[in-house]
């Protein structure tokens, strides 16, 4: 840090030198953290009820439109729930695979991002911040097209399907966030608690494993889930590249019933099931949030 | 009581220390013997938080030297080096600096299995021994967030003695606490120095500093600006500074 940087803190921070470090860290923090605020998902009971709101609009538009002879609305949804269904356990497979190889490796990018070591340091910086922004999409073509379609080692021949490609996709932009969320977490936690370990003769590696983890983990749990709920949604971009997910179903069954009346009922479907899965994420994160606000 | 033929234990000389272009230390120099109690008094952001924390490595001095038993702080640049110093001193901080996810029995015990690497029961007999001489046996499975200032500050100071330091430092230790339970702390401090556990203490409790100081240091903009027994310092000071500070504070 250069002496410049200390000044420049001062003003807004405090005039007891031996606080200086800290209130220039703070400074930092505090800029870092408004540039990089991450995106909060807060699903309301009130969502559920503008979605219930919609379908009941599509049912009447798909009634209005329905020919003479046409099955009911509700029958065709019900024929095809198994299908779409079949589609949303896949939907699911996809983002859990990918938030576990994204939290995987994105706690190792993050470790990589406080090392004391600077390439290591501003390497993982430049890799978390360049996935992180990246759209999602432009990931998931990037893996689509650039990963092999088969891999052959020691003979053997294994095909990479595309939905694995797909998930891997996913995984860089998880990894990324998730990369953020530890290394924001472990510089959350005071820098007093480092000092308290210092003095008490704990290692560098001690104290992270002993003292700042266990802190972080409470910290990094609610962003966490919300990261998981936001994949979850995303993983309907995987129907463009063609995986036989959940969108990409309704949209063969829609073509195969050929009752363009059926639009607005079917997506509003699929919208449902979608809530009905993250709703509750949304409400265990806001629960979580509360206790830990009032823990600390 | 401390001993004037053995070495001092504690030794500063010409301590120079700056964070950025601001001088915090100007030239400290000091001597403890083994077993005496020092006060540091002083008006805030004179440099007396700093120097406890140039003293076990916390912040690197920029001239100087600094001398702990047998470590040269000031030459010490390695982890490994800066540990082996800090089983011998310990610092107690104004902020406790508890770690909020252990039990105070844990925060305790912590140190001397993960650091000294002593045997896990042995620690245990150690630490409720330690818990019970603050006073705190009921507490031992509490959360930090679930004791008060007093209390929690009381297990800062057992969960130091359990590394068995050489010196205490205490960095304002009552600063943050209500006036009632200041007297539990300073109690157990006053056992401790009764111990003839050498402490260095900055504090702004005078009554205190004149009951269980062998010398007292009156610091300001960085310097010493006069050093003596308790009862020649604040009864009969020699310098304008001083006087105009205990004038405003006794």
């Amino acid at each position: 840090m250069s002496r410049r940087r200390w000044n420049d803190a001062l003003p807004r921070g405090t005039d007891l030198p031996v606080l200086m470090p800290s209130a220039m860290r703070l400074a930092a923090e505090a800029a870092n953290e408004r540039r990089s605020g991450s995106a909060a998902l807060r699903l309301q009971p009130a969502h559920g009820v503008a979605l219930l709101v919609l379908f009941m609009v599509g049912l009447g538009v798909a009634h209005a439109q329905a020919g003479a002879g046409d099955p009911s609305i509700l029958a065709t949804l019900w024929k095809w729930t198994p299908v779409l269904l079949g589609g949303f356990m896949f939907n699911l497979a996809i983002s859990v695979m990918a938030m576990t190889i994204g939290t995987v490796s994105g706690m190792l990018l993050g470790f990589a991002q406080i090392s004391l070591l600077p390439p290591v340091r501003n390497g993982a910086w430049l890799t978390t911040h360049f996935f992180r922004n990246a759209p999602w999409l432009v990931l998931l073509f990037y893996c689509m097209f650039l990963l092999p379609f088969q891999v052959t080692i020691f003979g053997v021949t294994i095909p990479i399907p595309d939905w694995i490609k797909a998930t891997f996709g996913l995984a860089l932009p998880v990894m990324a966030n998730v990369s953020e969320l530890l290394r924001g977490a472990v510089q959350s936690i005071p820098t007093t608690q480092w000092e308290s370990a210092a003095s008490l003769a704990l290692t560098r590696r001690q104290t992270m494993w002993m003292i700042i983890l266990p802190q972080c983990i409470k910290r990094m749990l609610p962003p966490w889930m919300n990261l998981y709920a936001i994949l979850t949604m995303a993983t309907v971009l995987t129907s463009i590249v063609g995986v036989a997910e959940m969108m990409t179903l309704t949209g063969r069954a829609l073509s195969a019933e050929n009752r363009p009346g059926l639009l607005l009922a079917f997506y509003s479907y699929v919208l449902f099931w979608f809530f009905l899965y993250c709703y509750p994420i949304a409400r265990w994160t806001v629960r979580l949030e509360a206790k830990y606000a009032v823990d600390h | 009581m401390p001993s004037a033929n053995e070495p001092p234990i504690v030794s500063l000389r010409d301590v120079h220390q700056s964070f950025g272009d601001v001088e915090v230390l100007k030239g400290v120099s000091m001597d403890v013997p083994k077993g005496a109690v020092v006060c540091i008094i002083g008006p805030s952001g004179s440099g007396k938080s700093t120097l406890l924390r140039c003293i076990n490595g916390l912040v690197p001095i920029s001239r100087g030297s600094i001398r702990v038993g047998s470590f040269d702080v000031h030459s010490l640049r390695t982890d490994q080096e800066k540990i082996a110093l800090r089983k011998e001193v310990s610092i107690v901080f104004q902020q406790y600096n508890l770690f909020p996810h252990k039990t105070a029995l844990q925060n305790v015990m912590m140190a001397p299995i993960h650091v000294l690497k002593e045997d896990k029961d042995q620690v245990h007999v150690r630490a409720v021994a330690l818990l019970k001489k603050v006073g705190l046996s009921a507490k031992a499975d509490a959360y930090p967030g679930e004791l008060s200032g007093g209390q929690q500050q009381r297990v800062a100071i057992a969960r130091s003695l359990a590394m068995r330091p050489e010196v205490m430092l205490f960095d304002e230790i009552t600063a943050a606490l209500d006036p009632e339970t200041v007297k539990e702390v300073l109690n157990t401090i006053r056992e401790l120095a009764q111990d003839g556990m050498t402490c260095m203490l900055v504090t702004h409790e005078m009554r205190f500093a004149r009951e269980i100081a062998h010398d007292v240091y009156f610091t300001d903009g960085g310097l010493i600006v006069e050093s003596g027994p308790p009862a020649e310092l604040f009864d009969r000071p020699k310098m304008e500074r001083t006087r105009a500070f205990l004038s405003q504070i006794l």
